[in-house]
């Protein structure tokens, strides 16, 4: 008998007891489904929080402004400006690693069209800001240097706020908005860029020259820079050790005091992120182990339980010419049958209920082919392994005792 | 002249059960030509059936020798004698021993099956041996939808199938009533006459007078051997009996 043949008798022998086969092979479906469906949330969620970190830019970090003691209160990163243009200035002209560095002022101001109104971010910086981020426009040209050197009242839009503002598809470029009373022309829009890593909309913002900003949203130019530091490093761990000892150095912050800024490596969040991941998937994999083995288990107890059903029918094919590797082939594909078709059930299951979830919640979900063939082999694998022992027993049957079995 | 079908030359056979051994033969010599139509008779223990799984190449003699077409089956491995029992041997059996759920013609072609035939051939010799045995009509009835007798005739059919030189039935009217035990004796003689050698084994007298030698095992002996003119088996002779 070749494999085809003994495949075709597996198959026929399993259809006799359809149900049966049908209960056997659910705890592969379980447990391959489950392995598929929450691989593919695992995916979904990994890629998305990837992505939005890959939309923030790569090796980037940014500096904090330090907190403000007062006797003791500490008032937490931010409360109080501690960084100033020269420090600023000192970042870009001492710090070779950095490739990049802008400032970013920001407030929350109402942004007025003809029609509508938006309260949105409206951020200060510098064009050299959209190369950081790897920011392209969607239309129109954003602010250059010369902008930020005259304080030239010009906005760009994020692609959000474009929307809210003007409508859907529109071109705004050229049109006024007015922020705080104050007219700005719109000089593009930025392209969208979607989700931040912590799940905001990165398009819900207005980009204005620093310099503007400074004058009439600050009110004044001071000697303190009021934001954050954005910096573009050629190596980010790097930049972000000489940039706190610069800073250091220029605050003169010695020995054990604390320091009065903060770097956030972006890089070493995407970092954490991925080895969270990573365990999530390894824990999945465990989980898909123990199940397949519950299934393999449930395999093997329906094999033995039919082996012993089946003895006259074994009996009887020794009789009529069936040698013992004959019988083995055949419980044996019975069980790969079985399990196999628990793992392409499965897949079919775990594709269904993660289409069901992006579909009910919204939850992004990224199937993995790989997972999904591999899941199939380790399910064949599974039935020669659970089905072996039981083929074993079917096929050293005593052919005279199995044929008076009752 | 060829030499003997089954040539069984002062077989023991011995089973150990515990620490009791049972003799179930104690010398049995014994030569079937082809062709023969014979019945092993004997009351239950008598050893008939251990005679008869010696002769299909189930089992083996403790002692003696056993020639199978001339050939010592001795030296033979698993494999070499289901090969045996798969070109050579046909199987009746008492309680039919069909494949549930299975239809007519896949019962049948299961010997074939283990001889690698490819499937379009299983198909034609499976339909041609239940053609044989009056089955034409019921290829795709599975056992459950066909009498006792026929699918005992379904079981002969199998036996048949693969062509061999001869069939063994193990009880085969066992389970049938009587009327339907003369058809299957009606079945066999017409089979005889085609030349296949069938040993049957039964403990009722009134079946062996259907064949041409009487065999009378009786405590692991040969207790008489005798050749007879067999009665012609004629259902149509024995009333239908009311089935309650």
């Amino acid at each position: 008998m070749n494999g085809l043949e003994t495949l075709r008798v597996a198959v026929r022998a399993l259809l006799r007891n359809k149900l049966r086969s049908f209960l056997t092979t659910l705890g592969m479906i379980f447990g391959v489904g489950a392995v598929v469906a929450t691989v593919a949330i695992g995916e979904g969620a990994r890629s998305a929080v990837e992505q939005a970190f890959a939309s923030m830019g790569t090796n980037l970090l940014v500096v904090l402004p330090g907190s403000a003691n007062t006797g003791g209160a500490r008032g937490g990163f931010g409360s109080q400006p501690t960084l100033t243009w020269e420090d600023l200035k000192a970042v870009r002209t001492e710090v070779p690693t950095v490739r990049y560095a802008v400032p970013y002022l920001r407030s929350s101001s109402q942004v007025l069209s003809e029609e509508q109104n938006w309260t949105t971010q409206v951020a200060g910086t510098e064009p050299d800001y959209f190369e950081i981020r790897s920011w392209p426009m969607a239309l129109g040209t954003r602010f250059t240097d010369s902008d930020v050197d005259t304080g030239t009242k010009v906005v760009v839009l994020g692609a959000t706020v474009a929307e809210k503002l003007f409508g859907p598809n529109s071109n705004p470029v050229g049109q006024t908005v007015r922020i705080r009373n104050i007219p700005f022309q719109v000089v593009a829009v930025a392209g969208r860029k979607g989700q931040t890593p912590t799940g905001q909309d990165s398009d819900d913002v207005v980009f204005i020259p620093r310099s503007t900003f400074q004058a009439k949203i600050q009110g004044g130019l001071g000697k303190f820079l009021q934001g954050t530091i954005f910096i573009s490093a050629t190596n980010a761990s790097t930049a972000e050790r000489q940039v706190a000892d610069l800073l250091r150095d220029r605050h003169r912050i010695g020995g054990p005091s604390e320091d009065d800024f903060q770097i956030r490596n972006l890089a070493e969040v995407a970092s954490a992120q991925e080895e969270s991941s990573r365990t999530v998937t390894l824990f999945l994999a465990i989980v898909a182990a123990v199940s397949l083995l519950v299934g393999g288990i449930g395999i093997m107890n329906i094999m033995l339980v039919s082996v012993t059903e089946r003895t006259r029918e074994i009996g009887t094919r020794i009789a009529v010419g069936a040698r013992g590797r004959d019988i083995l082939r055949q419980f044996l594909g019975e069980a790969v049958v079985l399990s196999v078709a628990g793992g392409v059930l499965g897949i079919t299951a775990g594709i269904v209920t993660a289409r069901w979830l992006t579909a009910a919640f919204h939850w992004p979900v990224a199937f993995r082919w790989d997972v999904m063939i591999l899941a199939v082999f380790f399910s064949g694998a599974v039935g020669v392994v659970f089905g072996l022992y039981p083929a074993r027993k079917a096929s050293r049957l005593d052919p005279i005792d199995a044929l008076r079995y009752e | 002249m060829a030499p003997p079908l089954i040539s069984v030359q002062d077989v023991t056979k011995v089973f150990r059960m515990g620490d009791v051994e049972v003799r179930a033969l104690r010398g049995v010599s014994l030569d079937i030509e082809a062709g023969e139509f014979v019945a092993i008779r004997g009351p239950s223990g008598s050893g008939k059936s251990t005679l008869m799984n010696i002769v299909g190449c189930l089992d083996r003699p403790t002692t003696g020798r056993y020639l199978l077409d001339g050939k010592d089956v001795a030296p033979l491995d698993r494999d070499a004698l289901a090969r045996i029992r798969n070109r050579l041997l046909g199987f009746v059996f008492q309680s039919f021993n069909l494949l549930p759920r299975t239809s007519a013609l896949e019962n049948v072609e299961l010997p074939l099956l283990y001889a690698g035939l490819p499937r379009a051939e299983r198909h034609r010799r499976a339909a041609r041996a239940l053609e044989r045995v009056g089955l034409a009509d019921r290829l795709d009835h599975p056992p459950n939808r066909l009498s006792g007798g026929q699918q005992q005739r379904v079981a002969i059919a199998r036996a048949l199938v693969s062509e061999p030189k001869l069939i063994l039935a193990d009880e085969p009217t066992g389970n049938l009533d009587s009327r339907t035990s003369v058809e299957v004796l009606a079945l066999f003689q017409e089979l005889g006459r085609t030349g296949i050698t069938i040993v049957l084994v039964t403990h009722e007298p009134d079946i062996a007078t259907y064949v041409g030698r009487q065999i009378v095992v009786r405590d692991g002996h040969i207790a008489s051997d005798r050749r007879q003119t067999p009665v012609r088996a004629d259902p149509s002779s024995i009333p239908i009996e009311d089935v309650a």
